[in-house]
Order: structure tokens, then sequence, then C-alpha cells
């Protein structure tokens, strides 16, 4: 691998409460090549939006980064002052949001969002970002850029809308593009083409993508590698196809497991028993333990490190071969 | 867009027609203007000679059509406490009043709104948690009380400031100002305080509650991700979006203002309408009470009308065509 364009080593995120701290991302580490496109898959509370605002700074108070650390192109983004974090905000990293419907501002035309952005991070006269704005229009498939630009949100389409903003996230030509589960809110054959259009934007600007979702589908589908978190940490992460085929990681078994095959019907879809547990009752050692059908009592008090287990990468003590 | 000024004018015409009626009411049903005028030794002979001469003998809707006709035509009859025609009591007495309420408004907003986008950025500061106290100050006290108190410190104690009167006013045709003189403006900053604390309380509140809602908003946190100057989020982004409702509430307070500035006129005895009504309720003086509420009246609805233009100048989304006239 080359040398990566987004290191996170070790990220930790609290939020302090009344009844304590409470730890939602513990000791995430990956990477994330030039170009590449990482899945991160996990249900909900996993901490993969989390991990996704603590990158670009903008976590929620009193949520806090308490540990670990963010590089870009090998300098540190994390705990930088607020003024250097929002120049590299839309600049640097961009962010897809998963409600199109929500995420752009009501009350302008999409013409002044796209060159708003574009005029903020770079030295362009107003028509030289209207032009460049109508391209990128163009290129996320609006028909009759030239004249849409000028248009108010609501005058788009739910899917329509997602590509303005993929627009917005970048027409400043980003190296990485956060995307926070970017087709979740749309409908389900919208969400191949914007897909699709992601992909394809990334792989002919060169553009990394962290692309979270809890739709292992559109992960098989898109991303290189994907990164499986449980509980605010990952369990198991590696090539798509080796996970997808060979997973190390009993959680990630049970979540493939839990999917559909198109081949043949199922009487029932296997399912994991239980639920991920809340943030102030994690169990000690293997946060998986109690609802893994393979735990033994190691599991218990021992947490297991990401280590090489086959093709991947998994934090399962048994997984070792 | 003009059939929409028009459509909204149309709906205006029923609500004057209303407060006409009330005011006409009051000539006919308060008090008895002939009892007033004749004293206490009159004959019938007399009494019927006099409601004819003056068309009281007449049935009813004749008298309301003719009401109304005269007020069109800006005819509100003579004053009966002091013999001259009350639109020329009026127009001596609007710009006073005017000039005080459009004063006080402006200085609220011009406080009211930098003070809540404040709080509402940063709820937590120890300003805003004083801003927030103080303006529950200015909500619940009444507004004679704080005159009064501001008459007490600035004028009693530290003599800065006049405790009544209108100053040096400048004669510009029909108009008369106070803005052009010191002595003028002077006397313009305690009613103006006064009358504009509570609307700046208000605006206030409401626009750090909006705030408040509007930056955990999705397309908040997406200006923040593409790099948006906190400037421009704060200024561009969020507070066009909290304008809606704070438009309305400044229209319908400035309606208030000028509609209710009768306390602070008394207490301040500034020469607006507000203390000529005072006056007037005091003397029966029914003719001026009725003109008065015919003039709030038309306030109100043209700040309305206003106030829904504004509307659609800040929001696209309710510039959309009728049914049949869409895309």
């Amino acid at each position: 691998m080359s040398a990566p364009l987004l290191g996170v080593a070790d990220l930790t995120v609290e939020f302090p409460t009344r009844r304590g701290i409470l730890r939602a991302l513990d000791a995430v580490s990956f990477a994330i090549a030039p170009g590449e496109i990482l899945g991160m898959v996990g249900e909900s509370g996993a901490g993969k939006s989390l991990t996704g605002a603590a990158i670009i700074g903008l976590l929620a108070p009193p949520g806090r980064i308490a540990g670990g650390e963010v590089r870009l192109e090998g300098a540190r983004i994390d705990h930088l002052p607020a003024e250097a974090m929002r120049r590299i905000r839309g600049r640097r990293i961009g962010a897809i949001f998963q409600d199109p419907l929500t995420t752009l501002n009501p009350l302008y035309t999409i013409g002044r969002q796209l060159t708003e952005t574009i005029r903020t991070h770079l030295p362009m006269s107003a028509a030289e970002a209207r032009t460049r704005a109508i391209r990128w229009l163009d290129e996320v498939g609006i028909p009759a850029a030239a004249r849409r630009i000028d248009a108010y949100p609501h005058e788009f389409s739910g899917g329509q809308r997602q590509r303005v903003v993929i627009a917005l996230a970048l027409c400043a030509e980003p190296r990485l593009v956060i995307a926070d589960e970017p087709t979740t809110a749309l409908d389900v054959s919208i969400q191949a083409q914007i897909i699709a259009l992601l992909k394809r934007l990334a792989r002919e600007h060169g553009t990394a993508v962290l692309l979270i979702t809890h739709d292992m589908g559109v992960i098989a589908e898109t991303a290189d590698r994907v990164a499986v978190m449980y509980a605010g940490r990952i369990a198991e992460i590696g090539p798509v196809a080796e996970v997808i085929r060979a997973p190390a990681h009993p959680y990630t078994e049970g979540l493939m497991a839990s999917i559909p095959p198109l081949e043949h019907r199922l009487e029932r879809l296997a399912q994991i028993e239980g639920a991920m547990p809340r943030l102030n009752a994690i169990p000690d050692g293997c946060a998986f333990h109690p609802r893994c059908p393979r735990a033994i009592d190691r599991c218990r008090g021992e947490r297991p490190a990401l280590t090489p287990a086959g093709a991947t990468m998994a934090a399962c003590l048994l997984a070792h071969a | 867009m003009i059939v929409f000024i028009l459509a909204r004018l149309l709906q205006a015409i029923p609500v004057l027609i209303a407060v006409g009626v009330i005011a006409f009411a009051m000539f006919r049903y308060v008090g008895d203007p002939i009892g007033a005028m004749l004293g206490q030794d009159y004959s019938d002979a007399h009494r019927a000679e006099l409601m004819h001469k003056l068309g009281l003998d007449q049935p009813a809707y004749v008298q309301f059509f003719r009401f109304l006709w005269n007020a069109l035509h800006g005819n509100f009859g003579i004053s009966y406490r002091v013999g001259e025609p009350v639109a020329t009591l009026f127009a001596q007495r609007l710009p006073a009043t005017l000039e005080l309420a459009i004063t006080a408004t402006v200085l609220a907003v011009l406080v009211a709104i930098p003070a809540g986008v404040y709080a509402g950025i940063w709820p937590r500061s120890w300003v805003s948690r004083a801003l927030m106290v103080g303006s529950l100050l200015g909500v619940s006290l009444p507004t004679f009380l704080i005159g009064v108190l501001l008459i007490l410190a600035f004028s009693v104690q530290l003599g800065w400031l006049p405790s009544f009167g209108r100053g040096h006013v400048v004669h510009l045709g029909f108009w008369t100002t106070g803005f052009l003189t010191l002595s003028g403006l002077r006397a313009l900053v305690l009613p103006a305080i006064t009358l504009g604390m509570f609307e700046l309380t208000l605006i206030m509140r409401l626009v750090r509650a909006e705030m408040l809602e509007v930056l955990r908003s999705d397309y908040i946190k997406f200006a923040r991700a593409r790099g948006l100057r906190a400037r421009t989020i704060y200024f561009g982004h969020a507070l066009k979006n909290t304008l809606v409702p704070v438009i309305t509430i400044i229209g319908l307070q400035l309606g208030g203002v000028v509609a209710y500035s009768v306390v602070t006129e008394t207490v301040f005895q500034w020469p607006g309408v507000g203390l000529l009504f005072i006056q007037s309720v005091a003397a029966a003086d029914i003719p001026v009470m009725a003109a008065y509420l015919l003039l709030v009246g038309v306030v109100f609805v043209t700040i309305n009308l206003v106030v829904d233009l504004l509307y659609y100048a800040v929001d696209p989304r309710l510039r959309v065509e009728r049914p049949g006239h869409g895309r």
C-alpha cells in the first residue's frame, strides 16, 4: 500500500455525561490510500458516523477526541485550531450527508451555495466560480446545468438533490470525501445511480472515499476495503471480497449470514441473537462476547487486538489461523 | 405577485368594515352626545331639532354608510372636546407617534437581533445568560414602570435627558419632526427605550430560540462541513432561516407599538395620538376614539400585508405558482 492519504490511529472519542464518561469510539485505527474507497459498516450506534465527524473536526459537543491521532497526508489534523480545520473541510476533505432533503439551505439557489463553497476555498472571481459550478453540476448529471444553477433546492427531486450535494462536496476537489450514508434516504432505484456516480467521480478525480453505510450490498458493489465496526471498535478490516467470502470475526460472519442470498430462498434469515450493548454497558474483554456463538472464557477478560487473520485483520482471539 | 397583493387587499376589506361597524356602534350606543351637548335643561323640541341637524334621526344603516363615506374621505367629524375636525387633530399628532414607534422599533431590532444571534450561538456563555435574565425583566416589567424608572434615573437623578414632551420640532410641510434638532433627539431617547423594551426582549428571545433550532439543522452542519466561514454560516445561512417568524413578530409588534403607545405617551406626555386617545377617553370624545380605532385597524392591515410580502422575499418556497400555472 502506498503512503496513506488518511491515517487514523487509536482514535478515541468520549462524551462526558452526568453519569460518567461514555467512550463512543475506542482505539479505532485504519488508513485510507489515495484514490481508495474504504467502506465502513456496522449497526446504528456502532460509531461509524462518529468516526467521520471526528475526522473532519465536527463532533457534536460535548463529544471530544480523547486520544489517538488523525493524520492527513502525514500531518496531524486532530486538535488543529478551528480556523485551520475549517480550511481543511471542503478543500481537502469533503463530506456528503445522508438526507439530501435537509442538507441544502432552502433559501439559497444551488448556484449560490456552490459558488460560495468554491470561492471560500479557491481564489476565483464570481464568474469563474459560476463556470466551475455549472461544470460540476454537469458532471454530477444535472440536466441543463447552466439553467438549473439558478433554481432553489425545492425545485429538485431527492436524487437530484443528492447529486447537488455531491457536487458541493467535490467542487473544491478534495482528495478525500467522507460519505455518511449517502443513499440511505433515497429510493432504491436512485441508490444505485448515486453509488455509480460516486464511484465514477472518485475514479476520475482520484478522490479517496470513506463510505459509511449499514448496507453491506452498497459496500460490496463500491468499496475496495471494508471496516466492520461494533460498539465503537473495529471488529474486522480487509479487502471487501475477502471479508465477504471468508469473514474472520464471528460478528462479521453473523452480519454476512443476515444478508439474504440471491440464489435461493431461505425459510428464515439468519440473525445475530441479542443487541449491541449500550455505550454505558460495554462488557469487558471482547465487546461481542455475550452474543458470540463461539465465545470462550478468555473472551470475557482479554480484549482482542486487531491482528492479521488470513487475508483480513480481525479483533478476535479465535481468528488467528 | 400582483394577483397576490390584490387578493390580500380584498381580504383586508371585510376586516376594515368590521372595525368600521364597531367604531360606528361606539358613536351610536356609547353615551349620549345630545345630552352632553345640551346640558341639563332642554326641551324635547330642542333635542329633536339637534338630532335632525346632526342626522341622528335617520335609520342606522344610512348613518353607517354616511359614516363610512365620510371616513373614506378623511372626515371623521368634529371632536366633542376640542371642537376641531378629528382629521386635523390626527394629522397634527400622527408624526409624533410614528416617529416614536419607528425609533423604538429600529432601536429594538438593532439591539435584539445581534444579541439574539449571540445568545443563540453561545447559549452557555456568561453574556448570553445575563441577556436572558435581563430579557425576562424586560418582558415582565410593565411599560409604565420602565418609563417611570428611566425618568427617575436619567431625568431626576442624573438630569441628562428631558422627562416629557418632544423638544423642538421642525415643520416639514404637513409633517413635524423631532429628528432634526438636538432637543428633539434628546427628548426621543427615553420614550423610545420605554416603548421598545418589550419588543426588544421579545425579538431577542425569539431570535435566540430560532437560532438554536436552525443551528441544529442538517444544512448548517453541511455548511460547516463545506468549510464555510463562521460569519457566513451564522449571518448568511442561519440568521436568514430564522427571519420568517422574526419578521412576523416585528410586524405585529410594530402594529402594537403604534396602537398601544398610549401608556408611553401618557408617561412622557408625548404629544402623539396615544395621548390624544387617552384624553378623549377621559372626555368621552367618541369621534376621536372611533377614528383611533379605524386608524389602528388600517395600521395592522397594512403591516400584515407588508409582512406577507416580506415572506415572499425571504422564502423561495412560498413563490410556488398556483396549480395549473406550475411547470
